[in-house]
């Protein structure tokens, strides 16, 4: 794959327009869950604000900065995840680090990602996979209720 | 001269690699690598105990080095220049062995507002160790000092000054002589973090009137793992060790350790030989290379970086002082740094992104991070325009 043609992988539109438009963004004063996530190699911090509703993700807002990467990031998290359960979120934690990371796996199909599968491209750039999964290990924070900020160095 | 530096010659992603990463780490020139390699191919062994002709060998290599160091700074005495692994490490000694044993709860310490984390943290461990506080200098727009806000911070209190020489994420050259004389007449002691400084400008310690000069040897074209600390033999001798162990005693017994002479009582361990070897190779190579020239030429460099990037739309030079070395720290409006950084290392340009471990200065500046592109004597006007088309592709991604 040419170099012109990983770096458009990597900041596909979709990636693009939610780093531009991020949804979700701000803090959701009603929460019951709430985690802070910080990289510490660039500074970049993130809020994950999470209603619960009987073990569905009800609603899920986010505040911060970061790169187009982890924004984009954040922004289909929660987009994604309102509606699912606690338990779905953990499957899916385990298999969106498996999308950025794997080597030679081949990422799940399109349809079942939705806009996840835009992620792909972040396996080409190991250096950006703590930027696309720093909302991701925050939110399993919130979930978990833990109280100290999660770093992407642990 | 480039040819020199054989890391320079490859392609990264089939185009020229461009190192703009200098700050961080400089790259070696090919009489550096040989010199290390020599010692691994023809006289690796141990140093100051062995009594056999590689270890010989070895030590008088090693200790070449410092000769040409105390040279390099032109201190008085050989005995003034302590190896460690870093400038944080250098740093590190002087905080804990000086500020441990002279400094005094209610005793201040100052240091300034673009410090480099490894000259903030050591002092704040020492404080936390004695009691003494930390005042901060200030900076302003431009990430200059502000002289009269660090004159008011200076009184009977004063015991030390922790400054640094040259700024790794602003460039700013500090205005270190007046700092030392002003600090002197008080009686505080002054040490000068000259990480980023011996690369870009001669350094004249007894000229200065430093007590004491940090700096890397992997910024000055040598090895990882290197350091030096100048340090004024009187405030050295009365120094207690910073670690214990290897040549850094004369004689041990359960009952008493007896410390080694100056400067091995600070050497505890075997050193990086090796690493020590390469640094003196380095000095010479920077001496026939005529380094004056090589500031020269960076110099011009700077002030055409400083023209070609200004134009650019959307970017802002962070550290912008009258007074500084070729360092580019610049933002791109509502675009982060990191995605700057991978655009440009796609186009084999290899910038730093973050806040190059000066956190204060990025909240000082109310920014998460800058991209940084800083420059070396084998740097080119030709590299400065590939950085400015690799900006504009940036631009072109996130239009």
């Amino acid at each position: 794959m040419s170099e012109l043609n990983e770096l458009n992988d990597l900041y596909r539109e979709v990636i693009l327009d939610h780093a531009r438009h991020p949804r979700n963004k701000g803090a959701l004063p009603s929460a019951d869950r709430k985690a802070e996530g910080y990289n510490p190699l660039c500074g970049d911090r993130v809020i994950l604000t999470v209603k619960l509703d009987s073990g569905v993700i009800a609603d899920v807002r986010f505040e911060g900065s970061g790169c187009a990467i982890s924004t984009a990031s954040a922004s289909i998290l929660t987009e994604t995840l309102k509606g699912k359960t606690e338990a779905e979120f953990s499957g899916l934690f385990d298999k969106f680090h498996t999308l950025v990371t794997s080597g030679g796996e081949a990422p799940a199909t399109a349809s079942e990602w939705g806009k996840l599968a835009v992620f792909e491209g972040v396996r080409e750039f190991p250096m950006r996979v703590k930027c696309a999964t720093l909302s991701w290990h925050t939110l399993k924070a919130a979930l978990e209720n833990k109280q100290e900020p999660v770093t992407t160095e642990e | 001269m480039r040819r020199d530096f054989p890391v320079l010659q490859q392609q990264v992603y089939g185009k020229p690699l461009v190192y703009l990463d200098n700050a961080a780490t400089s790259q070696a020139p090919q009489a550096v690598i040989d010199a290390m390699n020599r010692f691994y191919l023809e006289y690796r062994s141990n140093v100051h105990r062995g009594v056999y002709h590689l270890s010989e060998r070895a030590t008088e290599a090693y200790e070449g080095t410092r000769v040409k160091v105390r040279k390099f700074l032109n201190v008085a005495s050989d005995r003034e220049i302590v190896f460690t692994r870093g400038a944080t490490e250098s740093i590190n000694l002087v905080a804990h062995s000086y500020g441990r044993k002279f400094l005094r709860e209610g005793d201040e310490i100052v240091i300034s507002h673009m410090e480099h984390h490894s000259n903030i943290v050591p002092w704040q461990l020492v404080c936390g160790m004695t009691g003494a506080v930390l005042k901060v200098i200030p900076i302003n727009d431009r990430g200059e000092l502000i002289w009269e806000e660090f004159e008011k911070l200076l009184g009977p209190k004063t015991r030390f000054v922790s400054i640094v020489h040259v700024s790794n994420s602003l460039g700013t050259i500090n205005p270190v002589k007046r700092i030392i004389d002003r600090a002197h007449e008080i009686g505080a002691k002054v040490l000068l973090d000259g990480a980023q400084a011996v690369s870009h400008m001669r350094v004249d310690a007894q000229k200065l009137d430093c007590d004491f000069f940090a700096f890397s040897g992997h910024k000055l074209f040598g090895a990882t793992g290197t350091g030096v600390l100048y340090g004024k033999s009187e405030l050295l001798n009365a120094m207690p060790p910073y670690q214990g162990g290897g040549d850094m005693i004369k004689l041990v017994t359960f009952e008493k350790t007896t410390w080694n002479d100056l400067p091995l009582k600070f050497e505890a361990g075997t050193p990086n030989i090796a690493g020590f070897i390469g640094l003196g190779a380095a000095i010479d190579y920077l001496e026939e290379l005529d380094f004056e020239a090589a500031i020269r030429h960076e110099r011009e460099l700077l002030v055409y970086g400083t023209k070609v990037l200004s134009t650019i739309p959307r970017l802002k030079l962070i550290g912008t002082a009258e007074n500084k070395t070729g360092i580019f720290s610049f933002v791109l409006e509502n675009i982060h740094p990191h995605d700057v950084a991978t655009i440009l290392d796609r186009e084999g340009i290899a910038i730093r992104a973050g806040h190059h471990c000066t956190q204060p200065v990025m909240q000082r500046f109310n920014i998460p991070a800058t991209s940084r592109a800083s420059l070396a004597f084998y740097n080119t006007k030709e590299e400065i325009d590939a950085l400015a088309r690799g900006i504009y592709k940036v631009l072109e991604i996130f239009k």
